[in-house]
């Protein structure tokens, strides 16, 4: 399969008097439908890598291309489109609106492009929920769930719009070692029946172990990167 | 439903204390806006019909003092075609005496048509009687009335003061709301007045009212005359009232500005806090693709349904006002002590000012939440 996404001599500067490189040209290609974690130690330039990747922050110099598309040139209105259509994001905190039950949620990423809640679409969202194994709370408020449930929903609000790719920052660094479980599975039965790509920033090393390739960062750079084999 | 619509909808549903205070902050707002307002025109209204409100507002005679002049009927035909004449009252007066067995009492008898007694607001001052319609009918002030112990129906001599006596009958009593004129007025017809001082066809004065009292001055100017007659409007002899009236209607407008003023600050505040509450909430929904301008949308939908609810519900306080107003502030014969106009226009101005006042406070938030950078919440939490 090709890539979905690759990242071409990427380096991130922080600061203008005292420069700190984040990352240093950086080159990456990730494999549609595979699931990949990122690991190394606070400070290597792993949350930066993502929201890079995410579009959520720009290299200083360097290209991004997801989905064959080179974010360098699109316009912020066209990024915003993008985040909504082709990224998913799972972040340590779950960031849901506390305003919002856990159905209104899951559907926000979808209302945003301002068209009509169908029938179908209805039913995408309630199959996500049943698939996180929300359905008994899915009117309940995002702020009356447990830590668990509430990162579960996150996980079906990002898998809203069918994204091929989730970016998920730590997604279980909050949360016991039985819900870690419950979560990895979850993303990875998610990536098995969608073929939807994963790329997990983790902590964890019992997460980083169970998924396909492991890549190692350290001061901006990859030093280690393991592809298991199928 | 349009997707900021609803997610500022929800916001505000869900800060039901914080928005119930906005709300509350707007309608204050407006209804002291709409019962200062209107307090206040009602006011001057008031004002304007006791000072000249059965009053001429413009007045032609003579240059020389109490002499007769003639009316043209080019000047009749141009006063009755103007439609900012409200009252054209055409008048023939004169000094006498009235006698009465051995008493007698200076007058002032003036002759005129309906529309000098309808300017004089006669028909509804009458205390007794009729107005006059025939040759030498009279109405006579009630302190006039009682000084000479006059009956209704009684004929009276009047002697005018080149010494020719006619008489009159009393067919009315009036209460014009002055003591002096009470004393000294009496009214009859146009030709009972003419025949009586043998004036002919010439008037003494033509008094004018206008449906505008505040343009009298331009009306006067516009009016044709002939060379030895001169015109005097109201506004001349009343420079003080007007420079009062003028003092309250700024005043009124200032408090007005500053209510306004205070209610933007208020709503502005709030709504700049409001984005730093949801600053999170919306630096996700960035994340998650929200344009820039649906993020400002949503500021901007909160301020217009805080708008329009206050300014409804601040319509219904500052007329619930106003009736607590003009049902227990009342003079003793029970009529509310200042008569108070609905004005639809200035009560509907009022909440659409209050609408664009509360759109402009949430622009800041508005421009806010579009410049709101979704990796700085992120990394911050």
């Amino acid at each position: 399969m090709g890539n979905i996404l690759q990242l071409a001599n990427v380096s991130k500067v922080y600061g203008t008097k005292i420069k700190t490189q984040v990352l240093n040209e950086f080159n990456l290609e990730i494999e549609e439908g595979s699931f990949n974690s990122i690991i190394g130690q606070s400070g290597s330039g792993k949350s930066t890598l993502l929201n890079i990747i995410g579009t959520l922050d720009v290299p200083t110099q360097g290209e991004v291309i997801i989905n064959g598309i080179s974010t360098q040139k699109l316009t912020k209105k066209q990024l915003a489109t993008l985040r909504n259509q082709t990224l998913g994001f799972i972040f340590q905190f779950h960031y849901l609106l506390p305003e919002f039950t856990v159905l209104e949620n899951i559907l926000m990423p979808y209302r945003m492009q301002n068209k009509k809640v169908t029938p179908e679409v209805m039913e995408r969202a309630l199959h996500l929920i049943d698939v996180v194994g929300l359905s008994k709370v899915k009117n309940n408020l995002a702020t009356n769930l447990s830590g668990g449930q509430q990162q579960r929903t996150a996980i079906a609000r990002a898998l809203m719009n069918q994204p091929k790719i989730i970016l998920a920052d730590e997604p279980t660094g909050n949360l016991d070692s039985d819900t870690t479980d419950q979560i990895y599975d979850l993303m990875r039965s998610i990536n098995q029946s969608m073929n939807t790509t994963f790329l997990i920033i983790t902590h964890d090393q019992s997460v980083a172990e169970r998924t396909d390739r492991i890549i190692e960062i350290k001061d901006g750079k990859i030093i280690l990167d393991v592809q298991k084999k199928p | 439903m349009n997707f900021p619509f609803s997610v500022a909808k929800r916001f505000l549903t869900h800060n039901k204390g914080q928005s119930l205070l906005i709300i509350l902050g707007i309608a204050i707002g407006v209804s002291v806006q709409i019962f200062i307002g209107l307090l206040i025109s009602g006011l001057q209204d008031d004002l304007i019909n006791t000072t000249v409100g059965s009053a001429p507002h413009i007045t032609i005679s003579s240059i020389e003092q109490n002499q007769t002049f003639d009316l043209t009927s080019s000047m009749m035909n141009s006063y009755t075609s103007n439609e900012e004449l409200k009252y054209v009252a055409l008048l023939a007066d004169g000094s006498g005496f009235m006698l009465k067995d051995d008493e007698n009492a200076s007058i002032l008898l003036r002759g005129g048509g309906q529309d000098a007694f309808d300017l004089y607001q006669l028909p509804s001052r009458l205390v007794e009687g009729k107005l006059p319609v025939t040759l030498n009918e009279i109405v006579v002030g009630s302190v006039l009335a009682d000084n000479l112990n006059l009956t209704m129906n009684e004929s009276v001599d009047i002697q005018s003061v080149s010494n020719s006596t006619q008489t009159f009958k009393v067919v009315g009593i009036v209460d014009l709301g002055v003591a002096s004129l009470n004393e000294r007025w009496a009214f009859t017809t146009l030709q009972s007045a003419q025949d009586f001082f043998n004036y002919e066809d010439a008037l003494t004065s033509i008094e004018f009212q206008v449906n505008d009292v505040f343009l009298a001055d331009e009306i006067a100017s516009s009016l044709l005359l002939t060379s030895d007659l001169k015109i005097s409007n109201w506004k001349e002899s009343n420079a003080q009232l007007l420079s009062g009236l003028n003092g309250q209607s700024v005043s009124s407008i200032m408090i007005q500005v500053f209510v306004l003023v205070a209610v933007i600050l208020g709503i502005t505040s709030v709504l700049a806090i409001t984005v730093l509450q949801k600053s999170r909430q919306i630096g996700i929904l960035k994340a998650m693709g929200i344009q820039d301008s649906q993020a400002s949308l949503i500021f901007l939908f909160q301020g217009l349904l805080l708008g329009v609810i206050g300014s409804l519900l601040g319509i219904g306080l500052g007329i619930g006002l106003i009736l607590a107003f003009t049902t227990f502030a009342t003079n003793p014969d029970g009529s509310a002590l200042i008569p108070i106009q609905y004005d639809l226009r200035f009560i509907s101005f009022s909440a659409l000012i209050a609408i664009g006042s509360a759109l402009l406070a949430s622009l800041v938030p508005a421009r806010k939440s579009s410049q709101l950078s979704p990796i700085e919440v992120i990394r911050n939490g």
